[in-house]
């Protein structure tokens, strides 16, 4: 074979195909080998928010995008290099966005006439006869030599063209040059006890490689391995990765875990995760609504354990009246609020980063509580480890931002060891002496945080409630003196737990520098990659990132106040920015996107750019 | 970490520091008292027991007594009851709640606590009537009512509380009433020995708003005609033995005993039995006696317990918790 050889810094790939087809399968496939072969990535799927779509049309089309590569890779990739597609609703969906010079894998069986009508080509359109020259095409009758490849097997037609995908996925291994052995070992284990299913999808991966080998004049990619720092990886999406930081925090801090949900979008894998490690004593409870989910959460923090109940914002918007009630019993409780786009029921499978003022201002009465955003899907773990901590260690409820990008999409994380992760200790009451003065459980310490005294203990019985309390006593108080000082107290007990922030630190650039880029959430990468560019070419732009949004850092205004000029990219129509302005007087403009789709590191650097010029 | 043998408890020892604000004369202080009285002879220590209440003058039932308590918001109280008996199922934990935050804002919560069998018990105060928010008419009101929201008369046909609580599968259902304080005891204390959600229904007079709502079943004069004292085992007979309940098909009859009907004739009170608990909780009319006591009760795992066997078993299954391993995962590479 006189295969040709390119090495290749990194490589954008879009897998596209119908909702059925095992395009998301395919897709984390080539991710796990990707990562087990020491590349860099990032990867997000897009899948419509119908089940079932249209089977053959656009709108039932399901996505899946990884970035690879040698180089740091900070984002799923904006244009993809290289697109698979099943289907012609498939190609008619991306083929506008593939960069130029790249390469399309499709199979010819989804461009049949029903097909083409389906992806709502006219009768004359032909598609493959009018493919732009720019782009390398690899036209393979998947269907056909896929069918042929299983023909002895005993499986009717539909169950040999579910390995479809397995024959695309051998026939990217091959070009680009990634071991079979790691699938293969997953789909032994998915299939061990369906022999002639294993053997099916066996024969499909290897079927594809094998194509691969015998097409004549091809050119295969190499991808060297990244260059991360030394330490152990394994790959992680956002919801996973959240999942175990919650169990993390449980057993560092000896609480167990209790877990309420409701079923949501894109939340509900966090409730699956979960429920599968009860072993560390983990309870999870899927409730009759969004409301019972919290309230029991909060009926389990009273009891003693570390309370979450995660949702999407919809959900968040019912829990609403339980976020008062914890922040007024001072309780600890984490709620996840996995964000996509709103109002309403919205965008349920889209992301955006618009519930931020809901999280910081969403609720009746002075009711400030901490708000952290986690920024990739690996930060999610420590996003939500630090979640839990301040939670457990200031008796507050915790708003922890994620969104629908995170939570879906994966990259190598470098996971910690026990010990890495610091002990939390929550302020638990000790046993009472046998006195008969009532315990008062709104004492506090110099934090201004109160004891967590558990039913069960005795001499400290106690009742808390949603009225207003009399101070230290808890007692129910209407005193217009008392209700000011609570109010404060419970104000300036959130504000310190920003004295256990590290010095804040730019992600890039320094004060010398004339912009600085603020984001928050996911938009990390993206305004990574857009700033390391310009800073290359020498421009004067630094980065600045927060995970702790409320209290903000104590550093922070100083920080911000030393650059003349700051920028904010939000995937909204402007809500940090607002905080910003509001409590720092900087003068701050706003690049906002309200698409559903995350920022491209092109859009971010075009506006910098701009002020950069304008100054 | 018992503070005191719990069996040498009297009534006071559960009595807060905080002063009693119902209306004076309201049928909550003698639910108090009852409850009081009651809780020494249950032999529980009083760390372990919490009343968690919704919104409502009945909901301010928790800042009376000195246990844990706590007083949440509208309607979710048998919410946070779950999450708690999950957290510890070692606590006995009552949820008191009334007509409007149980039926109407919480009507949810409480159709999923009692499927699900959380053993707690719910005592829900039916006083008819919006007290603490000063007399609008609730789901329970009887149709046509006048109030400060319905001046012409309500339209909403009332809940049954009884009927309710048998549809969403409750494992304990009872009637008692606020000015009967043996048998309010009687009930309480069954309810507490039932392990399962028990669903006690409290008629409660709100002097205030509806004063007088349930008279014809306290006061002396009239109670022996309207109301069927439950006892398992025995003939459903009231009216000081005038007159009993015969089982027809699937229809309750009256009957006049002193017109040749035979005690033997009568239909016999199983509370094991859903069919017939479902009939008594329909004797609802003006001419129907109402049942007081134990309707029903079965026996069924409860929500927390099998919570706890599922953690058992994950820890034998999967093994002990080993974070280090759940971080690694399954696929892992090492970069040095
Ligand atoms: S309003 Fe009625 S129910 Fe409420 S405290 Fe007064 S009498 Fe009792």
């Amino acid at each position: 074979m006189s295969d040709q050889i390119q090495t290749l810094p990194k490589v954008t790939i879009h897998f596209a195909g119908d909702s059925g087809d095992g395009i998301q399968l395919a897709g984390s496939q080539f991710t796990n080998t990707t990562a087990l072969a020491g590349n860099d990535l990032s990867t997000f799927p897009d899948f419509p928010a119908e089940i079932r779509a249209p089977m053959g049309t656009v709108a039932g089309v399901s996505g899946f995008q990884i970035n690879f590569g040698s180089e740091a890779i900070e984002t799923p990739g904006g244009r993809p290099d290289v697109l698979v597609a099943m289907n012609a609703a498939a190609y008619r969906k991306n083929i506008g966005s593939l960069k130029s010079g790249g390469v399309v894998v499709l199979d010819t069986a989804g461009f049949d006439k029903r097909n083409l009508k389906l992806a709502g080509y006219g009768p004359e359109e032909s598609p493959l006869a009018q493919k732009p020259d720019h782009l390398q095409f690899y036209e393979i009758d998947v269907t056909k030599l896929n069918r042929e490849a299983l023909s002895d097997l005993d499986l009717g037609r539909k169950e040999r063209d579910r390995s479809r995908n397995l024959f695309v996925l051998g026939f990217l291994y091959f070009l680009y040059h990634r071991p079979l052995q790691p699938t293969l070992d997953f789909l032994r284990d998915k299939f061990e006890s369906q022999p002639v299913v294993w053997e099916a999808n066996k024969r499909s991966l290897r079927a594809g490689h094998h194509y691969g080998d015998t097409i004549e004049a091809l050119t295969r990619y190499r991808i060297e391995k990244a260059e991360l720092p030394p330490g152990e990886y394994r790959n992680v999406t956002g919801n996973v990765a959240l999942s175990l930081g919650l169990l993390a925090a449980s057993v560092r801090s000896g609480r167990s875990l209790f877990y309420a949900g409701y079923p949501i979008t894109p939340a509900s894998d966090i409730l699956h995760e979960l429920s599968r490690h009860k072993n560390y004593g983990a309870q999870t409870f899927q409730a009759e609504d969004e409301i019972a989910a919290i309230t029991a959460a909060i009926g389990a923090s009273f009891g003693g354990q570390l309370a979450v109940t995660a949702t999407s914002g919809p959900g968040m918007a019912l829990k609403t009246e339980g976020l008062g009630l914890a922040l007024m019993l001072e309780l600890p409780l984490v709620v996840v609020n996995v964000q996509r786009g709103g109002p309403s029921t919205g965008l349920p499978t889209k992301t955006e980063q618009s519930d931020l003022q809901q999280a910081l201002y969403g609720r009746n009465g002075e009711s400030p509580l901490p708000v952290l955003a986690a920024s990739s899907p690996a930060d999610c773990f420590q996003t939500a480890f630090e979640a839990a901590r301040i939670a457990l260690e200031h008796m507050t409820p915790v708003i922890l931002l994620s969104d629908g990008y995170l939570a879906n999409g994966s990259e190598p994380w470098r996971f910690p060891s026990t010990e890495q992760l610091n002990p939390i200790q929550p302020p638990l009451a000790a046993n009472a002496p046998h006195d008969k003065t009532p315990y008062r459980p709104y004492q506090r310490d110099e934090r201004l945080v109160r004891e967590w005294a558990l039913p069960g203990q005795a001499g400290l019985e106690h009742r808390v409630g949603g009225l207003e309390k009399e101070v230290e006593t808890g007692h129910v108080s209407y005193h217009p003196e008392n209700h000011e000082t609570m109010v404060r107290l419970r104000a300036q007990k959130v504000q310190k737990v920003a004295h256990d922030y590290p010095a804040t630190q730019l992600v890039q650039g320094s004060k010398d520098d004339k912009l600085l880029i603020v984001g928050w959430g996911h938009t990390l990468g993206a305004i990574k990659v857009a700033v390391r560019r310009m800073r290359e070419k020498g421009h004067p732009v630094a980065q600045l990132h927060l995970k702790h949004i409320w209290p903000p850092a104590q550093d922070l205004p100083a920080l911000l106040q030393s650059f003349p000029q700051i920028l904010v990219p939000e995937l909204n129509d402007g809500q940090l920015i607002h905080l910003l302005r509001d409590r720092f007087l900087v003068a701050a403009q706003g690049l906002n996107k309200i698409q559903g789709r995350p920022f491209l590191a092109d859009e971010i650097e075009d506006e910098a750019l701009k002020m950069l010029s304008n100054d | 970490m018992t503070e005191t043998p719990p069996t040498t408890y009297k009534a006071k020892d559960f009595s807060s520091d905080q002063e009693v604000k119902w209306c004076p004369g309201c049928g909550d202080y003698s639910i108090l008292s009852q409850m009081q009285k009651v809780l020494p002879e249950l032999g529980i220590a009083r760390e372990n027991i919490v009343f968690v209440s919704g919104i409502g003058c009945s909901s301010r039932f928790p800042y009376y007594m000195n246990t844990y308590g706590m007083h949440s918001i509208h309607g979710r109280a048998p919410a946070v009851a779950t999450g708690l008996k999950m957290a510890n199922p070692d606590l006995s934990i009552w949820v008191i709640t009334g007509d409007g935050d149980g039926l109407s804002i919480g009507g949810n919560h409480l159709a999923h606590l009692l499927r699900r069998n959380v053993d707690v018990n719910v005592l829900l105060f039916n006083n008819e009537i919006y007290g603490l928010t000063k007399g609008q008419y609730s789901p329970t009101s009887e149709q046509g009512k006048y109030t400060k929201s319905s001046p012409l008369g309500s339209l909403d046909h009332p809940f049954n509380p009884l009927s309710f609580a048998l549809g969403s599968d409750a494992s304990f259902v009872a009637r008692t009433l606020d000015r009967d304080p043996t048998h309010l005891r009687e009930v309480l204390q069954a309810a507490e020995q039932h392990r399962g959600t028990s669903f006690v229904e409290v008629y409660q007079n709100c002097n205030v708003f509806n004063d007088g709502a349930f008279q014809i079943f306290t006061d002396k004069k009239q109670k022996a005609a309207h109301t069927l004292s439950l006892l398992p085992g025995e003939p459903l007979v009231f009216d000081e033995g005038r007159k009993g309940l015969k089982i027809n098909g699937l229809k309750p009859e009256i009957v006049d005993l002193a017109e040749g009907n035979s005690l033997n004739d009568l239909w016999i009170h199983d509370p094991e039995d859903p069919t017939k608990a479902y009939l008594l909780s329909r004797l609802f009319g003006e001419d129907e006696p109402r049942a007081l006591g134990l309707i029903y009760q079965e026996e069924r795992f409860t929500y927390e317990q099998a919570a706890q066997n599922q953690l058992e078993k994950a820890r034998e299954v999967i093994g002990p918790p080993d974070l280090d391993s759940l971080l690694r995962g399954k696929h892992s590479w090492t970069v040095s």
